[in-house]
């Protein structure tokens, strides 16, 4: 009893005290616990702790064969699905040395700037949302449906594709897709000017980003950070531009760098992005040859014993797929390089002294999407 | 002296910048034509999914109650994740010898992960995607369906 009344009495104003941001907090769009440390409300350092959504994507690859391994990948950045199939199907056509028709190269290439376009809606939808605007969500998302409806049309559904298989496409496009997806980009064009009156334009959103979660292009590239918000900071690591896959070598797009490394410069990132999406599908889609939509493969696929890895431009940065084969139907070991967990890494750094409001525009600026961080 | 026109300018600003975005929801709020939602329960009747939509993995049965399916179990070795299991039963053929053919096909819905990999694999073109997307049930147990209706039969002209 007598300890107890001799303790020092602590100024609370000035101590650091932890609460827990997540995992079911709405800005954490998922399930991810920030364990955050305070003083007042100024955040002082910051723990992600993941986990809570982890599945054992690479382990269960260990007992699938090739072609069953895409439907997981979908179920990993499940925004960008179409480019997450895309790096498995490369690195198996590619450990093959399969060629693949020219026609499925010019469709895999759209419909990743596709799904890269719709990502970035559903982005826009949330950023503006974590920072107050819940107009945005609605803009974003009867835009994004577009996509949405373009991609049941052809392969289904909506979300979770699974239409790339090793050494093609599961079916051909349907006979609408071209019309659809030019109908889309005009209609889009029209519309993305919206998005800047409403939230690009802002000064409200101006002041609550500019400065705000500076990442300099050294940090960027210590910390892997990739993808628009590494471009932000300067950072050119665009693998669309420096390893092209696809049709990307043939396409006219420029590699958007920013300086800044700011909230605002990476909002702005996106943006331009989807954009030069646009310009790139504006590009192929008249020019689709015509040909088969698979290469003629075996029934059971081996990957000659040895290591591969390829990389793709998923929608928020690089992401690896590391494979190690020991002649068998199915791999090794199976690693992915999740573009998120990566930028989620640098946060701590970002946030370090900025409000805990400033640290809502900082992860919403980064885009993460938790199913990837944990796998 | 200038620090106190910068804060009355931005609250300006702030503010002109507000109503340019107002100007986008008040032009939606006065053009009912844009309207895209779906009143989903009430257009049940007239809502018509798109062809190859995704509901579900069936089997098409012709009129005379019979189907494709040799009951191979290809589509069984193909689904990553164990959801088609196939009973083959054995039949007596007229000219004494004994015949494997399909006794179940089923399907745990529950556990359909809608890749297709079953449907691009089956030789026979037995399987097909339904367009039933109204799956919930009050009971999981529901979600196992025997996809060959009772009683039915392979069609005759089918080789294995």
């Amino acid at each position: 009893m007598k300890e107890i009344i001799n303790l020092p009495v602590k100024n609370v104003e000035e101590e650091e005290y932890h609460i827990n941001m997540g995992p079911q907090h709405p800005s954490t769009h998922g399930v991810l616990r920030l364990v955050v440390s305070l003083q007042g409300e100024i955040v002082k350092n910051l723990k992600p702790h993941c986990g809570y959504i982890h599945r054992g994507i690479e382990k269960m690859c260990e007992k699938d064969t090739y072609p069953q391994i895409i439907h997981l990948t979908d179920r990993m950045d499940y925004l960008s699905a179409h480019i997450n199939n895309h790096a498995v199907c490369l690195l198996v056509e590619n450990a093959l040395e399969v060629e693949v028709p020219e026609r499925v190269k010019y469709i895999r290439t759209i419909i990743d700037e596709l799904n890269r376009i719709a990502s970035h809606q559903l982005w826009w939808c949330s950023f503006g949302m974590d920072l107050g605007g819940l107009t945005c969500y609605f803009y974003g998302l009867r835009d994004r449906e577009k996509i949405l409806d373009i991609f049941e049309e052809s392969f289904g559904s909506r979300l979770l594709h699974s239409y790339y298989t090793p050494g093609g496409l599961m079916m051909d496009i349907h006979p609408n897709f071209q019309q659809r997806v030019k109908d889309f980009i005009k209609y889009f064009r029209k519309k993305i000017k919206d998005y800047d009156k409403i939230l690009s334009g802002n000064i409200i959103m101006h002041e609550r980003t500019r400065g705000v979660g500076v990442l300099s292009k050294e940090d960027a590239i210590s910390y892997g950070v990739t993808g628009p918000s590494g471009r932000a900071s300067g950072f050119s690591c665009d693998v669309r531009k420096h390893h092209p896959y696809g049709v990307y070598e043939k396409a006219d797009f420029k590699e958007i760098l920013g300086t800044a490394g700011d909230t605002l410069t990476r909002y702005n990132m996106r943006m331009l992005e989807m954009r030069e999406s646009m310009k790139i599908i504006e590009q192929l889609i008249d020019n689709i040859p015509a040909g088969d939509y698979i290469a003629k493969m075996k029934a059971v696929l081996k990957l000659p014993a040895g290591e591969y890895y390829q990389r793709v431009e998923a929608a928020r940065g690089e992401l690896g797929v590391y494979v190690v084969s020991d002649g068998n139907k199915s791999p090794y070991r199976m690693k992915f390089r999740s573009p998120n967990f990566s930028n989620l890494s640098a946060l701590d750094h970002m946030s370090r002294g900025c409000k805990i409001a400033d640290l809502v525009a900082i992860g919403g600026s980064l885009d993460y999407v938790i199913p990837d961080i944990d796998r | 002296m200038n620090s106190f026109f910068e804060y009355f300018s931005d609250i300006f600003r702030a503010v002109k910048s507000l109503l340019t975005g107002m100007t986008v929801t008040g032009r939606y709020f006065f053009s009912p034509g844009q309207i895209v939602t779906q009143q989903y329960p009430e257009n049940r009747k007239t809502l018509k999914m798109f062809d190859r939509f995704k509901g579900e993995v069936i089997m098409p049965h012709n009129e005379r109650n019979e189907h494709r399916c040799t009951g191979c179990g290809i589509c069984e070795t193909a689904c990553p994740n164990g959801t088609i299991e196939i009973l083959q039963a054995k039949i007596d053929m007229p000219d004494g010898k004994k015949k494997r053919i399909i006794d179940k096909h089923i399907y745990r819905l529950g556990m359909c992960t809608f890749c297709g990999l079953c449907i691009k694999a089956c030789p026979s073109d037995a399987l097909a995607w339904g367009q039933e997307f109204e799956h919930a049930v009050f009971d999981r147990s529901k979600l196992t369906k025997t996809l060959n209706q009772p009683g039915s039969s392979i069609i005759k002209d089918i080789v294995e």
